[in-house]
């Protein structure tokens, strides 16, 4: 019989070595992806249990997100709070227990939980974990103003609306509000009311980050980027001089400037000049200059702005989308078929964000130098040091400096005597430019401002948008000014 | 040194590993080593210590390993049961004081010859059958996981199946001693009896639902028979009959089959019917959430493991992940705070029971010995392999108890009984001459 048994050990043995095999090929091979599982239970609790960083706004001490401290199973475990809760949702995010993310809470998510490579982290991190200690994450200083960014949202609230707020020499983000907006510590427990909410504007959507995702015809606000065109090119001055006749034929047909609400009837305006036109925003003339220069020169300085590719930020790249020409929901990156005269004055399937609008005044405001835009400062270690800082990043030139004094005088004009009067700031050069954006519903427009402070060295540009806000120049331009003034008056 | 002496040095390291586990759960709870985690420890150390004196009086010259192997793998238990519920563990304790209680009276009332059991053979097999009977009565059974396979009399429960193994394998050692010339032979009239007992087994079994032990009882019956006859055709035959029966099985019970999905689409990526709601869902929410919740856990061990008391089995609102977390599905808690390393290990201390077991079998001077030995043995291998087998989703999880780590009384007190019968045969078998 042992000859039997010694073959039955051998098998009874091979049992538990497939047993050991079994064990090696869950814990070694497949490890990594059951812990990517979205419904890994295990890993949704072991994020807790890191003290995940903290989030400041630009002041360094309004602390955007911290976390709760509870006991739970005798497991120390760290919930996550949103102290200023609606002020800053879109750049702070989320990060809730179902392991869905949003803003930086989700692009900077190795930071806040000590992930991240960098060296001293690592050997930070590794040492706590070794002894036992709880694991820290890094914290987040973003650039958001909190008084400028809290005044924004009251001026948006019960709107459908965005605003940016950008610092021109150094790109970094002082204001990004969207409305109607949410609070990010209602996400976990009771999302339904977070859906519930309501506004001017039917879906409401409060999810939505109207600033950076939101696609809005720019209407005259554009008329600066073809503006830029025409003066960079050197086609055009701003005493270049025009015949108003209070429409435009282009294809054989009248393209009149009864256009903007902000024009009682057909207006004509007769001989005017580039600043008269830019000042009073006349389609008309817009639209020769449109065809005189083509699509194509005027798409070029667009993409010298930004658009057509996705503006560069720190919160996650699907947060975030390009402004250009779409065609059935989709970018169209060729010229060839955009006419020319509507495109000059910003309709012609333009769309952009009120994120890519705020790019382009800041760039004008910086002597036509574009800043990547930066809403993280710095990082900081759970002891102080400094992981790393942002230095002001130049992503090229848009247009001469020559230009973008030039055209700077021009958007003046537009705030001390034409379309942006709402926008005067009593001792401060204030540039600008209204836009009023026809939408797919009649007799409904988007209303648009983009500006920059003082004229004579920019501390500050803004784009607003208000969703059916009617002309830009009455409905957008106080909340750029208030914006504005806010951000001046604390820096 | 002397066997027992050997024994007595492995229980002494067992009771200090012991020691330090606990102190490590109570480090991990509560950041301090309490005197209480100390006392559970001298508590444990001395009832081996008592089973070893035991040993000593019967069995001298019985294998030396077996019992601080048996000592390891209930102290691992205990602690993980301690660490998952505290109050389970008192019980556990009480268990174990039963079982070794159990295990001193059979090795006292058998120490002469236990070659007696053979003349008793058709009462352990009938007895057996009764056991395994038992659940599926009205008025005693209850259903548990789809599967009836507890008995309550009052406020006690009891899984007779444990103990109606090692009456099967008693039976089976006795009859096969008996019959194996003939049935090497291959006459068939000679099957009847075995083939009965057999049969009325495996009905029970579907009665009651339970296809692990239904596969540990066939694998244990054709591993005795194999050893009783050498003939490889009549595994080869049980194998296909065991094959026949499962697709049968699969066919015509519901729980089986969903066992089976279960096992080979643990995850779906859209919602499919969910048999416990009624409702479309994921399965890995459904009927499959034990298994991947405990492969999470298994996982989230990677090699070194999360450490002895802080690994994650609750949810963050203080909710038990893992369902049956320290009876079937233990091996994912030890796995997960253990690692690769500690995890191995323990199956490593498995492998050395194992070979201990089959070493005894060999050595052993008769047939019923040898087959008993190699019997107990397998079975242990086997349901071992299960268990943890169907963890790891080597093969369809069927719920069974890991021996001497799972909670569970009845578990406890069969494989004290299983390791008294070790013993004796080995004690037997090492015996000088007279």
């Amino acid at each position: 019989m042992n000859v039997q048994i010694s073959r039955l050990a051998l098998v009874g043995l091979a049992l538990i070595v497939a047993l050991i095999l079994g064990t090696t090929y869950w814990q070694a091979w497949a490890s990594a992806g059951l812990a990517d599982r979205q419904d890994n239970a295990i890993q949704r609790v072991a994020q807790f249990t890191v003290k995940r960083g903290r989030i400041y706004a630009g002041d360094g001490h309004t602390l955007l997100a911290t976390n709760v401290r509870k006991r739970v199973g005798g497991q120390t475990l760290y919930f996550r709070r949103y102290p200023q809760g609606t002020l800053a949702p879109f750049v702070v995010g989320y990060s809730t227990q179902s392991r869905s993310q949003a803003g930086l809470e989700r692009s900077y998510n190795d930071y806040l939980t000590g992930a991240n490579s960098s060296l001293s982290t690592v050997f930070r991190t590794t040492l706590d974990r070794l002894r036992g200690i709880t694991v820290q994450g890094n914290d987040l200083y973003t650039t958001i103003d909190p008084k400028a960014q809290r005044l924004a949202n009251g001026l948006l609230a019960g709107k459908c609306a965005a605003a940016v707020a950008i610092e021109p020499s150094t790109g970094k983000v002082l204001v990004l509000s969207s409305s109607p907006s949410y609070n990010p510590n209602l996400v976990e427990k009771s999302f339904a009311s977070i859906a519930r909410g309501t506004a001017a504007c039917k879906p409401a959507s409060p999810l939505f980050d109207r600033a950076t995702q939101g696609l809005y015809a720019p209407g005259s606000s554009f008329k600066v980027v073809t503006a830029s065109a025409a003066l960079d090119t050197g086609r055009f001055t701003p005493s270049s001089t025009f015949f108003d006749p209070g429409y435009c034929i282009e294809y054989g047909k009248r393209v009149s400037n009864a256009l903007n609400p902000d024009q009682s009837g057909p207006e004509s305006f007769g001989t005017v000049n580039f600043t008269t036109a830019l000042q009073h925003s006349i389609n008309a003339v817009f639209c020769k200059i449109g065809m005189a220069l083509g699509a194509g020169p005027i798409v070029d300085y667009s993409k010298r702005y930004g658009f057509y590719s996705v503006p560069p930020l720190e919160t996650p790249l699907d947060e975030r989308v390009p402004s250009g020409r779409y065609k059935n929901g989709r970018l169209d990156r060729s010229s060839s078929d955009a006419d020319p005269g509507r495109l000059a004055f910003g309709q012609e399937r333009l769309l952009v964000t009120p994120f890519q609008m705020a790019m382009v005044a800041a760039a004008i405001a910086n002597q036509g130098v574009v800043m990547r835009p930066t809403v993280v400062d710095k990082i900081l270690s759970p002891g102080g040091g400094t992981l790393s800082r942002r230095h002001p990043e130049n992503l090229g030139r848009a247009i001469k400096p020559q230009t973008a004094s030039e055209l700077t005088a021009m958007m003046e004009a537009v705030v001390t005597g034409g379309t942006g009067t709402a926008a005067q700031i009593p001792g401060v050069r204030v540039a600008g430019k209204t836009g009023t954006a026809e939408t797919p519903v009649p007799h409904q427009y988007n209303a648009w401002f983009i500006a920059f402070a003082p004229a004579d060295h920019p501390r500050v540009a803004v784009a607003v948008v208000v969703e059916n806000g009617g002309f830009g120049g009455r409905s957008a331009a106080p909340i750029a000014k208030a914006i504005m003034q806010a951000i001046l008056r604390g820096s | 040194m002397s066997l027992r002496n050997r024994e007595l040095a492995n229980l002494v390291a067992v009771g200090v590993l012991t020691g330090l586990g606990f102190a490590s759960v109570y480090i991990a709870r509560s950041h301090v080593v309490s005197t209480a985690s100390l006392s559970y420890a001298i508590f444990f150390l001395a009832l081996y210590v008592a089973a070893h004196v035991v040993t000593r009086l019967t069995v001298p010259n019985a294998d030396p390993y077996l019992l601080p192997i048996a000592g390891l793998l209930t102290a691992v238990g205990l602690t993980e049961i301690y660490r998952l519920h505290p109050q389970d563990a008192f019980r556990q304790g009480l268990w174990i004081v039963i079982a070794v209680v159990l295990f001193a009276v059979a090795l006292i009332a058998l120490q002469r010859d236990y070659r007696r059991l053979e003349s008793y053979k058709y009462i352990a097999g009938l007895t057996a059958i009764f056991l395994l009977m038992l659940p599926a009565l009205p008025g005693f059974g209850t259903t548990v996981n789809g599967a009836r396979l507890w008995v309550h009399v009052g406020p006690l429960q009891f899984q007779p199946g444990e103990l109606a193994k090692i009456m099967l394998i008693v039976f089976l050692a006795g009859y096969l001693r008996e019959k194996r010339e003939v049935l090497a032979q291959g006459r068939l009239k000679d099957f009847g009896p075995l083939l009965v007992i057999w049969g009325g087994a495996m009905l029970v079994l579907v009665e009651t639902n339970d296809l692990g032990s239904a596969l540990l009882y066939f694998g244990i019956f054709l591993a005795m028979l194999y050893i009783a006859t050498a003939r490889v055709l009549f595994v080869a035959l049980g194998g296909v009959l065991f094959l026949v029966g499962s697709a049968g099985a699969y066919k015509l019970i519901p729980h089986v089959r969903e066992r089976v999905t279960i096992w080979l689409h643990p995850w779906t990526v859209h919602r499919v019917y969910c048999p416990l709601t009624g409702k479309p869902a994921l399965r890995q929410d459904c009927q499959s959430y034990q298994l991947v919740k405990s492969l999470y856990s298994i996982g989230n061990g990677h090699f070194g493991g999360t450490g002895l008391g802080r690994g994650t089995f609750e949810t963050t609102s203080g909710h038990q992940l893992i369902p049956y977390l320290n009876t079937d599905f233990i091996y994912s808690a030890v796995a997960q705070e253990l690692g690769l390393v500690g995890a191995a290990a323990v199956l490593l201390v498995y492998m050395l029971f194992i070979a201990r077991g089959f070493r005894i079998a060999l050595l052993a001077q008769d047939g019923f010995s040898k087959l008993a030995a190699a019997g107990l043995t397998f079975g242990f291998a086997l349901q071992t392999f299960i268990i943890v087998g169907g963890i790891l989703r080597l093969i369809p999880l069927t719920g069974i108890t890991l021996p001497f780590v799972s909670y569970g009384g009845s578990s406890v007190v069969a494989n004290f009984v299983l390791l008294a019968g070790l013993l004796l045969i080995s004690h037997r078998a090492n015996e000088p001459p007279r």
